[in-house]
């Protein structure tokens, strides 16, 4: 869609003059913008600077201190999400709220407004999720799904109610590169028939290819806004952290010794709609990082249980630390055996939300000296808590502040930080920058590096295949609970990658050949 | 239409407030209440809350009563952080009574010094005994504690009644059913001269400030409340939830065999059917209106305790029905629970969506 279409329509959204403060920040100080009917919107910005919250005001989660809201040229205050989406306005959070426990139909159910008999329902959902490309079955339980396919449920969710207004926060975080098209096929659909989008995300190739206008929000001010197709990444970032982007750098080393070791692996998942862990053979060693590539979905959440001890192996030695066989020990066993992680769930299992930054600390941290016969030493506590804020530049009041009260990107920082600062020699991170600004991610990838220069051996999962490529020494994929060799990323392609995450890597081959492989690499390197 | 919303932030202020607005309800409701009986409400007051502790001996006896309450609302309130729901508290105190009152049996007469320590000692056991099966049982298969503690305080009182009416009987008592009565040096002596209360406050503040410091300073205590606030937090870090469960039960089963045993041996003298009119189901009120903190958890008792008494003097003094101590406490509990509703939600108008004014522009906005 080109511009002059929807210039000379009246706009469907004005915001003027948006402002909104809290107890220790401000996060909207005198926004305004406008939207189209069809245009696509984006909202571009870092973490914490003030994107969220401007659209919760939208959807009338928050109320606004100051400014007013102008909907089809009429001044609407609006005080509730219900009231939101009788106007037409659907959101797609960047934390899903659905409850777990119920199936897709039901927890699409909760949220109209309109009663529709189950089958009727469910038929709906199969046929509009189809249409847009994003295919779900209805009778399936929340807990059981990816977070991917979660999202796939919010966004149905929205599109069912026909949206005049579609508000999408983040929602090509957790989607593969064919995925991400999909969306944004979903997306131009969409506006084509005039529903106008405002597009949150910090990804500013993404942006460029999809929105016609892009406001940029930094530190809560609006500092300035573009036609993304004229402009470059360069630009924009600018525009969005007021400087310039810094690259990572991956000097060549010789990985050491072993750190961690996985050998034949295989574990039925309890859950009936989780993947069975197959054969699973890897070893990370001293100063390198293991990537590794995959939809989520194919074995991601159950590997990284089956790692960090919150699921026991049947056998010990299936899983070596150091060494030491660690299968059948907890996590916090593990830790004592020099192990972090960071998980893909940052609120509630991460940190606990409603307790400080500080108190988040002592969740990984006892065994570092805030414990002491038991006791809790809070100045060693709120000391080491300080510390990671300042070093991982975490936006946030102090150490008091409670985890909930952060933005997804800060939250991330800080777990990150923590368990880097805990000394670890061998760590392991799933989804590092899911959700994360660039100036974020960034800071968090050189963290990673860092480490491995200090000989820490790292395992990353992730969706993000560049992100992948730039930081990982060797790559391979989980795709359907089955591991694929690993690569360095010089040898492969993205296309190749693609590939394996089809689950295309040569079955019996697969059997024996990571480990193999990864040996000859490490005596060639 | 009235609907509930979520607030976007509750507030912090209003949790503590809470209480005071259940107990201020609870009093407006009582007044109405005494109204409608025909009762002079303020002579009514002034006999539920204010003529029972209008004496030395009257808040001796409220002490005496708040023992107990305080000793179960203690322990439970330490599980329920932790997401462990022990309701049996009850029970508990009854096993506690039966183990400790059995050590006193056994020691007959005799003035032995070490008959209290370990009468104390088996009350304390026994009610950890009897919470551990609660605590095995969720361990082991994974069984609703809830449900467990609730029927096990059945069969605590059916034990009880079992041997007050057959092997503990007191030869000489008549044939009512209850065992000899406690000899001194098994018997709590009174901590204030002319009233009845004993050791056990003493025992049961220690106990509060205790569970203070373990909840606010070790180790111990933020692993239970991160298991009650974000279990999936707990496994992440590593923190045992069968740990967890054990040491929650076991600390409230220890609480409330203290309670027990300091009944029997405090105000009752011996092991008789009834031993307890129900502390340990008004300790989970107790626990709530506390705030499930140790410090407020006192407070609760004092006011749960108050009831208790202010429900026997307007039997006495107005001819007001038995039932009139657990309508309040019911009332409480109630007004506690929809006050606390409040902090999380408030109410909404709605409009009907035929009364809104936008509505027009809607099909111009489709066309376009």
């Amino acid at each position: 869609m080109d511009q002059p279409e929807f210039e000379d329509l009246k706009p469907r959204l004005v915001l003027t003059g948006i402002t909104k403060r809290y107890p220790s920040v401000v996060a909207n100080d005198d926004v305004s913008l406008s939207v189209r009917p069809g245009e696509i919107h984006a909202v571009l910005g870092e973490n914490g600077a003030g994107k969220s919250t401007l659209m919760k005001i939208i959807y009338g989660v928050t109320k606004p201190d100051a400014g007013t809201i102008l909907w089809n040229g009429q001044y609407e205050a609006i005080t509730a999400p219900a009231q939101a989406r009788r106007l037409g306005i659907g959101m797609v959070f960047q934390h899903f709220s659905l409850f777990e426990t119920l199936t897709v139909w039901e927890n699409i159910a909760l949220a109209l407004d309109e009663h529709i008999p189950t089958v009727q329902l469910a038929a709906r959902i199969t046929e509009v999720s189809e249409k847009y490309g994003l295919p779900i079955d209805p009778y399936r339980l929340v807990h059981s799904m990816s977070v991917g396919e979660r999202q796939r449920v919010e966004i149905v969710r929205c599109l069912l109610q026909e949206p005049k207004l579609l508000i999408m926060d983040e929602p090509t975080s957790v989607l593969t590169p064919q995925a991400v098209l999909i969306l944004f096929k979903t997306l131009r659909r969409l506006a084509s028939e005039g529903c106008s989008i405002l597009y949150i995300s910090h990804k500013l190739d993404e942006i460029r290819a999809l929105c016609d206008t892009a406001t940029v929000l930094r530190g809560g001010r609006v500092s300035g806004s573009a036609i993304p197709r004229n402009e470059t990444n360069e630009s924009l970032a600018r525009l969005m952290i007021g400087g310039e982007l810094a690259e990572c750098h991956l000097a060549p080393r010789v990985p050491q010794e072993v750190r961690l070791e996985v050998d034949h692996l295989s574990l039925a998942s309890p859950d009936p709609f989780g993947t069975t862990l197959k054969d699973i053979c890897l070893e990370v060693r001293s100063g390198e990082i293991l990537g590794i590539a995959g939809v989520s979905g194919n074995g991601q959440k159950e590997l990284m249980a089956t790692l960090s001890g919150e699921r026991l192996s049947p056998d010990g030695s299936m899983i070596k630390l150091m060494g030491q066989p660690v299968g059948t020990l907890n996590p916090a066993k593990r830790r004592a055996h020099g192990l972090t992680f960071v998980p893909e769930e940052r609120l509630g299992r991460g940190a606990v939300p409603p307790m400080s930054l500080a108190y988040n600390a002592l969740l990984t941290g006892a065994r570092y000296g805030m414990v002491q016969q038991g006791l809790i030493l809070p100045g060693v506590m709120r000391t080491f808590s300080k510390s990671v804020i300042d070093r991982f530049r975490v936006k946030c009041g102090n150490e008091q502040s409670v985890a909930s009260s952060l933005s997804g990107g800060n939250l991330q920082k800080y777990i990150v930080g923590r368990e880097t600062m805990l000394q670890p020699k061998m760590m392991i991170v799933a989804q590092p920058t899911w959700g994360v600004d660039v100036g974020a991610a960034q800071l968090i990838r050189q963290a990673l590096i860092d480490l491995r220069d200090q000989r820490v051996g790292l395992l990353v999962i992730s969706e993000e295949l560049d992100e992948l490529f730039s930081i990982s020494d060797r790559i391979a994929v989980l795709a359907g609970g089955r591991l694929s060799p690993s690569v360095r990323p010089a040898e492969t392609s993205i296309e190749q990658i693609g590939t394996w995450m089809s689950g295309k890597f040569g079955d019996g081959a697969s059997d024996a050949r990571p480990v193999a492989a990864s040996r000859k690499e490490a005596v060639n390197a | 239409m009235l609907r509930l919303e979520r607030r976007p932030t509750p507030s912090t202020v209003m949790s503590y407030v809470s209480p005071l607005i259940a107990a201020a309800c609870m009093l407006v409701t009582g007044f109405l209440l005494f109204s409608a009986l025909g009762k002079d409400p303020v002579e009514a007051f002034y006999l539920f809350f204010v003529k029972p502790v209008s004496t030395s001996y009257g808040i001796g006896e409220l002490l005496l009563k708040t023992t107990p309450l305080l000793l179960c609302g203690v322990g439970l309130a330490l599980g329920f952080r932790a997401n462990v729901w022990n309701i049996g508290a009850e029970g508990q105190l009854t096993m506690g009574a039966i183990a400790g009152g059995g050590v006193a049996l056994w020691f007959g007469d005799s003035d032995s010094s070490l008959a209290m320590p370990l009468m104390l000692l088996a009350g304390i056991l026994g009610g950890m005994a009897w919470a551990a099966i609660p605590a095995f049982l969720r361990t082991r298969f994974n069984t609703n504690e809830i449900l467990v503690t609730l029927m096990l305080v059945y069969i605590s009182q059916l034990v009880l009644s079992w041997l007050v009416h057959g092997p503990w009987r007191d030869p000489e008592g008549q044939n009512y059913p209850q065992s000899q009565g406690f000899g001194d040096a098994e018997t709590m002596a009174a901590l204030i001269s002319g009233t009845r209360v004993t050791w056990g406050i003493v025992y049961a503040l220690g106990l509060a400030l205790v569970a203070w410091i373990f909840s606010q300073k070790t180790f111990a205590g933020f692993r239970m409340q991160v298991a009650g606030l974000a279990p999936a937090a707990a496994a992440y870090a590593g923190f045992s939830e069968r740990r967890n469960i054990w040491i929650a039960l076991l600390l409230c089963g220890a609480a409330a065999g203290l309670a027990g045993i300091c009944e029997v041996a405090g105000p009752i003298g011996r092991l008789q059917q009834q031993i307890s009119p129900g502390y340990g189901f008004a300790a989970i009120i107790v626990a709530w209106i506390g705030r499930l903190h140790p410090i407020g958890v006192i407070f609760g008792a004092l006011l749960m305790s108050l009831l208790y008494l202010g429900g026997e003097s307007a039997q006495m003094g107005m001819g007001l029905p038995s039932a009139i101590t657990g309508l309040f406490q019911g009332l409480l509990l109630f007004y506690l629970l929809a006050a606390d509703l409040f902090i999380n939600f408030r109410l909404k108008r709605v409009e009907t969506a035929a009364a809104k004014p936008a509505a027009p522009a809607a099909p111009a906005e489709a066309a376009a």
